[in-house]
C-alpha cells in the first residue's frame, strides 16, 4: 500500500519552478510545477551529474538542469534529446488543493 | 511616416490642373490606388518604363498598401507600415503623379476627362478603371447606425480598434458580433477577439466559409474557432440591427437578440460599378472586359475585382495578377490574351491552415479521396473525375495544396498515383520524394509559389539566379513569401534547390520555439510594446505553451531593457545563479562574492567575510581574477542569512553571477604608483558605483589602468580605461576567454566625466543591441567597431541619449538583490516544502 505524505499546497510552489522535500534518510526530492499547473516528483539529482533539478527552468512539462542544461521530462524521468540517462520518479498526486507524494522506498539505491 | 497626405487631396498647383502637361507622351489614368491599379502599373513599367505618363487617383489618403493584409494589422502581428506595397517613392523614381484622398467621381468618355470629388478634371489617352469592390451591407433595419461598419480598408481597421480600446478602458470585456462566416469575416472576429472582445460570429449558411470549405472542413473550423472563446452560430438570419442612436446589438430572426457596441458586417463584396454604369460603358455583374481587359471603350480599360470577364467575377488576388499581365501586355502591344483563371485558396484563417481549389461540390462521375486524422487535427478531400483531379479541401495540414493545384491545372491523368495520391506529393512521388526539397524541385515552372503576390516557381528561381540569395533577397526582388508568409518554407526549399550550399541563410532563430531571430524579437517587442512573456509568446506565434531554457531567459531581459522600472522580473526564467543570486557549485552549493569598489577593501569588510567563512564553515575562500573574495560551499537555505551578515558591514552583491556588470578591476594609479598618469583607482570606483546592478545581454568586465603598463589589462576586457598623460584611453569590446580578443580603441578624452559618459552610452548600446548571451566582443565583430565608433563618439546627441537612458535604467537596478532576499522576500527559493521533520520508518 502506498503512504501518502502530504507536502503542502500547490500555491507552495512557484509556477513553472520547483520546491525540494527532504525526507529523513532519503534522497532529496524535486516537486515541480509546470505553466499548466501539473505536479510533477523527482529525485533532486540530474542523471548526467546530479545536478540540482530543482534549481533548472521549467518548460512545458521538462526541465532544464542548471549545471549543463539537459533537458529531462517531468514525468518520467527520462533525459531528452541525444543525452542518455533518467532521474527516478516520485508518484504524487493532487487532492483538495493539497499535494501528496508517495512515500519513497529504496531510491537511494534507486538513484 | 510618409504614408498619409494629411492635406486631403494632393495640392497640385493650378497651373497642372488645367494646362496640358510638357510631357508628350500619351497619357494613363488609373481610377483606384490599390492592388490590381498599382500591380497594373507595375506590370507595365516592367515592359516598357517609358510609354505612358501615368497618373494614379485614390480614394484612401495613402498610399498602396496591400488590403489583404489588414486582418494582421487588425491582429495587432505587422503594423501600416508593413503592409505598404509601394511607398511614396516608388511613385516619384516612376514619375507617377498620385492623387491620393480624392476619389474620381465622372467619367466624360466623349470628351476624354476624369472629374474628382475635389472638382479637379484631367484628360486621359488610355483610363483604366480598378475600383475594386465595394462592401455588401445587407439592408436590414439599423445597417446605418453608428458602430455598423465594414472591413474593407484601414478606416475600419481604425474604427475596429478604437472599439476595442473604449471595451478596455471602462474595464470591461467589449463585445462585437460579426456578420458573416466567410474568411473576411473570420479574420475580423479572429483579430477582434486578440484585441480582447467578446466575439460573435453570426453566419447564414450551416457551414463556415462555404463557398472555400466543405461540411466537415467548415465543422474543424468551427470547433477551433469556439475553443478560442469565440462564439460562433451558423445557420443563423440576420433579423435588425438595434440601438438608440449608436448600435447596442443584432436581433436574429429568431428572436434572440446578441449584445453588441460593434457590428462588422462581412457577408461579401460587389464589383464597385458605378463610375462605369454611369459612364455609359458595358456593366453586368461587373465592368466587361475582353481578353485583353479592354471595356466597350476601346480607350478605357478595367481590371481586378470590379471587371467581369467571360461571366466570371473574381475575388482573389491571384486572378487579379493574371489580368494585370494581359493588361500590360496589351498596353505594350503583345497581345497575350487573358484566359480566365483557376482559382486556389491558401489560407490562414485566424492561424488554423486551410486550402482549397477548383470544385469540390461534387456531382456526376466525381469521386472522393478522403483522409482523416482526428487526434492531429487534419482533413483532406481530393475530387477526382475522369482520372484528374479538379478540387481539393485541405484543413489542418495544407502542404500538399500547391501540388494538388498544379496538378489539377495542368489537369495531369493521376490515373496511377491514385492510391497513393491523398497521403501527399512525398508519398505519391514514391519514395525518393520524401525529402520537401525534392517536391519542390518536381514542381512545374509555372507552379504558384506565392499566392499573395502572384509568382510563380519559375520567376522564383530567375530571381535567385539572378543573384537573390537569401529569403530576404528573394522577399525584396520578387516579392516571394513578402507578405502572408506562408511560402516561406517552399521559397527556402527553392533556395537550397537552386544554390545547394552557397544559400546565404538569415539569421538564426532564438530556438525551436519560435521562427524568429532575436533582432526581429526585440524589434517587435519595441514595436508593439509588449510587456510580458506570456504576450511576446502569444503575439510571435511561439510553438510551445512557455518557451524553454534558451528563449525565457533571452525574453526576459529583452523586455526587462525595454521598460526600465516597468518590466515585472519572471524569476522562473532566469538562470539559477541570478535567480538565486550566487554562482552554483558542482555539488549544489554556492558561492558568494561580496562587491569590492574598484578592488578595494578595508578591515571591516575583511572581518565580516572571516566571520561567514567561520560560521557557516566555508570550506574554501579565494581572490577571484576581478580582485575580490569568493566564499565557496554554501547552501541555498543559508545564503539569506549570509547576506544579511555581509550587509551588516556595508557590503552588496557582486553580481559575479549574473549577465550583467560583473567588477571594475583597477591598478593603484597616480596616487601610489611611480609611473601612474591618473587616478585610475578613483575612476575605477566611480565607474562601478554608476554601472553595478545593471542586467545585459552577457556579462560584462570593466579595468582601468593608470598607464600604458596596462597592470590593470584593460585591453581584455569589455570596456577597458588606460590613462596616460594627456588624458584616458577607452578601448572595447575584449575578452580574455576561450578566444583571447584584445579591445578596439574606442577614443581618447580628456576627462573622467567624459570616459564615464563615453562608458555609460556604450553600455547602453550593448544593452539595447547585442543579441542575448552575446558578449561584446562577437558583437562588435557583428557590427564593425566603425558603426560602434560612430554611435558613441561622432554622434554626439546619440551618446548623450544613450547615457541617459542608461541612467535613467539604473535608477531602478541599484537596490541590492541581497537585501532584499535578506529582509525575506522570496523566502521560497530557498526554503524547502515541509519543514517539518517526517521521519522515515
Amino acid at each position: 500500500m502506498t503512504d501518502w505524505i502530504d507536502i503542502g499546497t500547490l500555491a507552495d510552489i512557484p509556477q513553472r519552478g520547483a520546491r525540494t522535500v527532504q525526507i529523513a534518510g532519503e534522497e532529496e526530492i524535486a516537486v515541480f510545477r509546470t505553466g499548466d499547473d501539473h505536479v510533477f516528483a523527482l529525485v533532486n539529482q540530474c542523471p548526467h551529474k546530479k545536478g540540482p533539478l530543482s534549481q533548472g527552468i521549467v518548460h512545458g512539462h521538462s526541465v532544464a538542469c542548471p549545471l549543463h542544461n539537459w533537458n529531462i521530462a517531468l514525468k518520467t524521468g527520462e533525459a531528452q534529446g541525444s543525452d542518455e540517462g533518467c532521474t527516478p520518479t516520485v508518484q504524487v498526486r493532487q487532492e483538495g488543493g493539497r499535494i501528496l507524494i508517495a512515500r519513497p522506498t529504496g531510491l537511494k539505491a534507486a538513484a | 511616416m510618409d504614408f498619409q497626405n494629411n492635406a486631403g487631396p494632393e495640392t497640385a498647383n493650378e497651373e497642372d490642373l488645367f494646362m496640358p502637361s510638357d510631357d508628350v507622351r500619351e497619357h494613363l489614368v488609373v481610377v483606384g490606388n490599390g492592388m490590381a491599379g498599382c500591380r497594373a502599373v507595375e506590370e507595365l513599367l516592367a515592359r516598357d518604363k517609358d510609354r505612358y505618363r501615368v497618373t494614379i487617383f485614390g480614394a484612401e489618403p495613402y498610399v498602396n498598401y496591400n488590403r489583404i493584409m489588414l486582418s494582421p494589422v487588425l491582429a495587432g502581428e505587422k503594423s501600416f507600415d508593413d503592409i505598404i506595397i509601394n511607398s511614396r517613392d516608388w511613385y516619384s523614381e516612376n514619375n507617377i503623379e498620385l492623387i491620393a484622398g480624392d476619389p474620381v467621381t465622372a467619367i466624360d468618355r466623349a470628351g476624354k476627362t476624369v472629374t474628382s470629388q475635389s472638382g479637379r478634371t484631367m484628360g486621359y489617352d488610355k483610363l483604366l478603371i480598378a475600383t475594386g469592390s465595394d462592401p455588401f451591407i445587407i439592408p436590414v433595419p439599423g445597417k446605418d447606425l453608428p458602430g455598423v461598419i465594414s472591413f474593407r480598408d484601414m478606416k475600419d481597421v481604425d474604427t475596429m480598434l478604437a472599439a476595442a480600446d473604449a471595451g478596455a478602458k471602462n474595464g470591461e470585456q467589449g463585445r462585437a458580433v460579426v456578420i458573416g462566416g466567410g474568411l473576411l469575416g473570420l479574420e475580423a472576429a479572429h483579430g477582434l477577439s486578440l484585441r480582447g472582445m467578446k466575439v460573435t460570429v453570426i453566419h447564414l449558411m450551416d457551414t463556415l466559409m462555404e463557398r472555400q470549405l466543405d461540411e466537415a472542413a467548415g465543422w474543424l473550423l468551427k470547433s477551433a474557432l469556439e475553443a478560442r472563446g469565440q462564439t460562433i452560430l451558423t445557420g443563423a438570419n440576420t433579423d435588425s440591427i438595434y440601438g438608440d442612436g449608436k448600435v447596442e446589438g443584432v436581433r436574429l430572426k429568431d428572436g434572440r437578440e446578441i449584445p453588441a457596441s460593434l457590428v462588422v458586417m462581412a457577408v461579401g463584396i460587389r464589383p464597385s460599378t458605378a463610375l462605369a454604369r454611369e459612364a455609359g460603358l458595358e456593366v453586368n455583374r461587373g465592368i466587361k472586359v475582353d481578353d485583353h481587359m479592354v471595356t466597350s471603350d476601346p480607350d478605357v480599360l478595367a481590371v481586378g475585382e470590379c471587371v467581369e470577364h467571360d461571366g466570371n467575377v473574381y475575388g482573389l488576388v491571384a486572378p487579379l495578377w493574371d489580368m494585370c499581365r494581359s493588361l500590360a501586355d496589351g498596353l505594350t502591344d503583345q497581345h497575350t490574351g487573358y484566359r480566365g483563371s483557376v482559382t486556389s485558396t491558401k489560407l490562414k484563417v485566424a492561424g488554423l491552415d486551410v486550402f482549397s481549389a477548383g470544385d469540390f461540390s461534387g456531382g456526376e462521375g466525381c469521386e472522393d479521396i478522403v483522409l482523416r486524422d482526428a487526434s492531429r487535427g487534419v482533413y483532406k478531400r481530393v475530387v477526382v473525375k475522369d482520372d484528374r483531379i479538379i478540387g481539393a479541401v485541405l484543413y489542418g495540414d495544407t502542404a500538399d495544396g500547391g501540388w494538388y493545384f498544379d496538378l489539377l491545372k495542368r489537369e495531369e491523368d493521376v490515373a496511377e498515383i491514385r492510391d497513393l495520391l491523398i497521403f501527399g506529393q512525398a508519398f505519391a512521388s514514391g519514395g525518393g520524394a520524401l525529402d520537401p526539397k525534392a517536391a519542390v524541385a518536381a514542381l512545374s515552372d509555372d507552379a504558384e509559389i506565392c499566392g499573395c503576390n502572384g509568382v510563380s516557381k519559375g520567376q522564383v528561381v530567375a530571381c535567385i539566379e539572378k543573384g537573390a540569395c537569401s529569403l530576404d533577397a528573394v522577399r525584396a526582388t520578387c516579392k516571394a513569401s513578402a507578405s502572408c508568409g506562408s511560402c516561406t518554407g517552399l521559397v527556402e526549399n527553392l533556395l537550397a534547390v537552386v544554390l545547394g550550399d552557397d544559400v546565404q541563410s538569415g539569421p538564426k532563430t532564438m530556438c525551436k520555439c519560435t521562427s524568429f531571430g532575436h533582432d526581429d524579437v526585440r524589434r517587435e517587442i519595441v514595436a508593439q510594446n509588449m510587456r510580458s512573456i506570456p504576450e511576446v509568446m502569444q503575439k510571435l506565434h511561439w510553438s510551445t505553451p512557455d518557451g524553454c531554457s534558451s528563449c525565457r531567459p533571452a525574453l526576459n531581459y529583452y523586455l526587462l531593457c525595454a521598460l526600465p522600472g516597468e518590466y515585472q522580473d519572471d524569476q522562473q526564467s532566469r538562470f539559477v545563479n541570478e535567480r538565486m543570486h550566487a554562482n552554483i557549485q558542482k555539488d549544489g552549493t554556492y558561492s558568494v562574492v561580496p562587491r569590492m569598489w574598484g578592488g578595494l577593501t578595508n578591515p571591516r569588510e575583511l572581518r565580516a567575510i572571516a566571520d561567514v567563512v567561520e560560521k557557516y564553515d566555508a570550506p574554501m575562500v579565494k581572490v577571484t581574477g576581478g580582485q575580490r573574495l569568493d566564499i565557496f560551499g554554501i547552501k541555498k537555505e543559508d545564503l539569506p542569512a549570509v547576506w544579511a551578515d555581509l550587509n551588516a558591514a556595508g557590503m552588496v552583491s557582486g553580481h559575479a553571477y549574473g549577465k550583467s556588470l560583473r567588477t571594475v578591476k583597477t591598478c593603484v594609479g597616480s596616487e601610489w604608483c611611480r609611473f601612474g598618469t591618473q587616478d585610475s583607482t578613483g575612476l575605477g570606483v566611480k565607474i562601478e558605483r554608476m554601472t553595478w546592478g545593471s542586467w545585459m545581454p552577457h556579462k560584462f568586465k570593466i579595468a582601468a589602468s593608470g598607464c600604458p603598463r596596462n597592470c590593470a589589462e584593460a585591453t581584455i576586457k569589455d570596456f577597458g580605461v588606460v590613462c596616460v598623460d594627456s588624458g584616458y584611453e577607452l578601448h572595447v569590446g575584449g575578452n580574455g576567454g576561450i578566444h583571447v580578443r584584445a579591445t578596439d580603441l574606442l577614443c581618447k578624452v580628456s576627462t573622467e566625466q567624459e570616459a564615464l559618459d563615453h562608458c555609460a552610452a556604450f553600455i547602453q548600446l550593448y544593452r539595447e543591441e547585442a543579441r542575448y548571451l552575446e558578449r561584446t566582443a562577437p558583437w562588435i565583430e557583428r557590427v564593425g567597431v566603425e558603426y560602434v565608433k560612430q554611435r558613441i563618439v561622432e554622434d554626439e546627441a546619440g551618446r548623450e541619449a544613450l547615457r541617459a537612458r542608461f541612467l535613467y535604467s539604473q535608477s531602478f537596478s541599484q537596490d541590492d538583490p541581497w537585501a532584499e532576499r535578506a529582509a525575506g522576500q522570496h523566502a521560497e527559493l530557498h526554503q524547502p516544502l515541509a519543514p517539518i521533520a517526517i521521519a522515515a520508518e
